[in-house]
């Protein structure tokens, strides 16, 4: 049996290597992609405590996470684009005006 | 899980998986055959017999050529993208129901574990075209990445009316849930969202537009040669071989039908084989038959009939189930 | 160790060294393959805790819809000219240095994680026996209904803000 801790471990792990990605990389495309990582590491932990405390709730959690998380990189690759189009670069040190 | 299973489990494997790769090879003889007798033409006829010993020429043939890498071409995605294909493609045959209590994996998801693979299959086309580093290969690898998005979603919201019908997920159990009365009678709007979201899907003719000859020389496949190509290919015909199972499992109960004399429970496997190949056939013949769509029509299509279309027919399913 | 931590084991290592890959990656498109494999593991490890249906979801929503939108955005904009320049920004000796604390700091608490009863009432017999697609559907349209309902709200919001952003002026 392999215990609960281990994959609030890796859960922990993979959330701090999302939020490294966050704050450290330039390319805004590479910092959603870590938006996502950590979202899903929270998935894990929160399936693994749905399996562990023998309740649904947590992977009806993972459902709304998930439904959010397709709705937030509509939005967010929209307003990418919608960003590219007037100025090109998605650089996030180079995006530093406040007016398009 | 025993020794013994997992061995029954793995033999059970190779005989499918290399039966079902016979079929994907001369499923091309067949093709050829087809179209030709439908433009009046004979199909191939110099190797061997009516030309039977053609796929087996051909193999050898794609085998010993000459495998061409683009100077230019991203090599570690170039050299995986046609395998992602053939492995999502055979893959899925796992779940089909093939006779009575037959399928090498009987999952509760086994509808989702289809749409999941023919989503991950969509990747070997886009990552092709855009690892050639070429145009033609770009331009078809977008074109595919849009198409085929769209019509998942009308694909696997047509399923779901089945799903209903069923209350399961679990292709056995949809298959047994049809014996008193095939689905495509209730669910014929599903029926028609599906067949044409499958043909969208497996990118054939009229939506073939990420290989349009015409237009892209070869679409995502212009750099490939030799094996590379066989490949894409192969994943192109293993998912029209999945696509035809499902219609038949979901729609046309799969491998129920009476009993054919003298070959017990193999008749179940030759009833499923029937109605696949019946939609094969259909396949070919709307090759031979449609010009190409034309791509704002493809899209306006799936997003504006097809999918309010299959939306339409899960409300009229649930209201039928309710009363 | 038994089979199911070995199991466990070839995950954890796996799924860090894929979540490092992901985010140290030069090009987008290799960044977001990484990403798919990573996706692939994690809806194993969903099999793995009787999850059939998320793992599923995984597969289909994340793999199939949202990481081939990225790789849609990532070849839309010509990004040759940024594949040349440094991949950090100036202050990332921060970001890890966050990165780092709040690892350490989650270890120091994991170990304290213990399951308490009451347990709920869908153990793995139950939900077996029930089919995990009609349990947890139950619990969705019975306990959860409003916020499905929101959620609902949430993709339709979503929907008009990509169509209204994709406009050609805005």
């Amino acid at each position: 049996m392999v215990p609960l801790s281990w994959y609030i471990l890796l859960s922990a792990v993979m959330f701090c290597i999302g939020i490294f990605g966050f704050l450290a990389r330039r390319n805004l495309i590479i910092i959603f992609i870590s938006i996502e990582l950590m979202l899903n590491s929270v998935n894990i932990s929160l399936v693994a405590f749905s399996h562990y405390l023998q309740s649904l709730r947590g992977q009806v959690l993972v459902f709304f996470i998930i439904t959010v998380a397709a709705a937030e990189a509509a939005i967010g690759l929209a307003i990418l684009i919608a960003y590219y189009k007037n100025n090109p670069t998605i650089k996030v040190d180079e995006i530093n005006l406040l007016k398009g | 899980m025993s020794v013994s299973a997992m061995l029954l489990v793995f033999i059970k494997t190779i005989l499918v998986v290399s039966v079902f790769l016979i079929h994907v090879m001369y499923v091309q003889y067949f093709e050829r055959k087809v179209i030709g007798h439908m433009q009046s033409r004979m199909g191939p006829m110099r190797v061997g017999w009516h030309g039977l010993l053609q796929p087996i020429a051909d193999s050898i043939k794609l085998f010993f050529k000459e495998d061409i890498i683009p100077s230019a071409a991203d090599r570690p995605i170039f050299y995986i993208a046609p395998i992602i294909g053939v492995i999502a493609g055979v893959s899925s045959v796992a779940v089909i129901p093939l006779w009575e209590n037959f399928s090498i994996a009987n999952l509760n998801v086994g509808i989702l574990y289809i749409l999941a693979l023919s989503s991950i299959a969509s990747y070997s086309v886009i990552l092709g075209g855009w690892a050639s580093n070429s145009k033609y290969s770009f331009l078809g690898g977008l074109r595919s990445s849009a198409q085929v998005i769209s019509y998942e979603i009308a694909m696997g919201l047509s399923l779901v009316g089945v799903m209903m019908m069923a209350g399961s997920a679990n292709l056995n159990d949809i298959v047994k849930a049809q014996a008193n009365g095939w689905f495509i009678v209730p669910q014929i709007i599903a029926f028609v969202v599906f067949f044409i979201s499958a043909l969208a899907e497996t990118n054939r003719v009229p939506f073939d537009l990420p290989e349009a000859e015409t237009e892209l020389v070869s679409g995502f496949a212009t750099e490939y040669s030799g094996m590379r190509w066989a490949l894409f290919f192969m994943a192109e015909y293993a998912g029209m071989f999945v696509m035809s199972g499902l219609a038949a499992t979901c729609f046309l109960g799969g491998w129920s039908g009476p009993q054919i004399p003298f070959m017990g429970t193999m008749s179940g496997l030759i009833w499923f084989l029937m109605k696949l190949y019946m939609f094969i056939f259909i396949y070919f013949w709307i090759r031979a038959t449609l010009p190409r769509y034309r791509y704002d029509q493809l899209m306006g299509l799936g997003w504006k009939i097809f999918i309010p279309l299959a939306l339409l027919n899960i409300v009229i399913t649930g209201l039928v189930k309710i009363l | 160790m038994t089979l199911p931590q070995l199991f466990f084991l070839y995950f954890a290592v796996s799924m860090t060294g894929l979540s490092l890959l992901v985010v140290t990656r030069r090009n987008p498109v290799h960044s977001v393959l990484w990403m798919l494999v990573l996706f692939l593991h994690i809806a194993a490890l969903y099999l793995f805790l009787n999850a059939e249906f998320l793992a599923a979801i995984q597969i289909i929503v994340y793999a199939g819809a949202i990481l081939v939108l990225f790789l849609f955005v990532i070849m839309l904009l010509n990004l040759r000219r940024e594949e040349t320049e440094r991949m950090f920004q100036d202050q990332w000796p921060v970001g890890a240095g966050i990165g780092v604390v709040l690892a350490v700091f989650f270890v120091v608490i994991v170990g304290k994680i213990a399951v308490l009863a009451p347990l709920g009432e869908y153990s793995i017999d139950a939900v077996q026996a029930e089919g995990h697609i009609m349990s947890i559907g139950k619990v969705l349209y019975t306990k959860f209904l409003l916020p499905f309902e929101i959620a609902s709200l949430i993709l339709l919001v979503a929907i008009i803000g990509a169509v209204v952003l994709a406009k050609k002026r805005i």
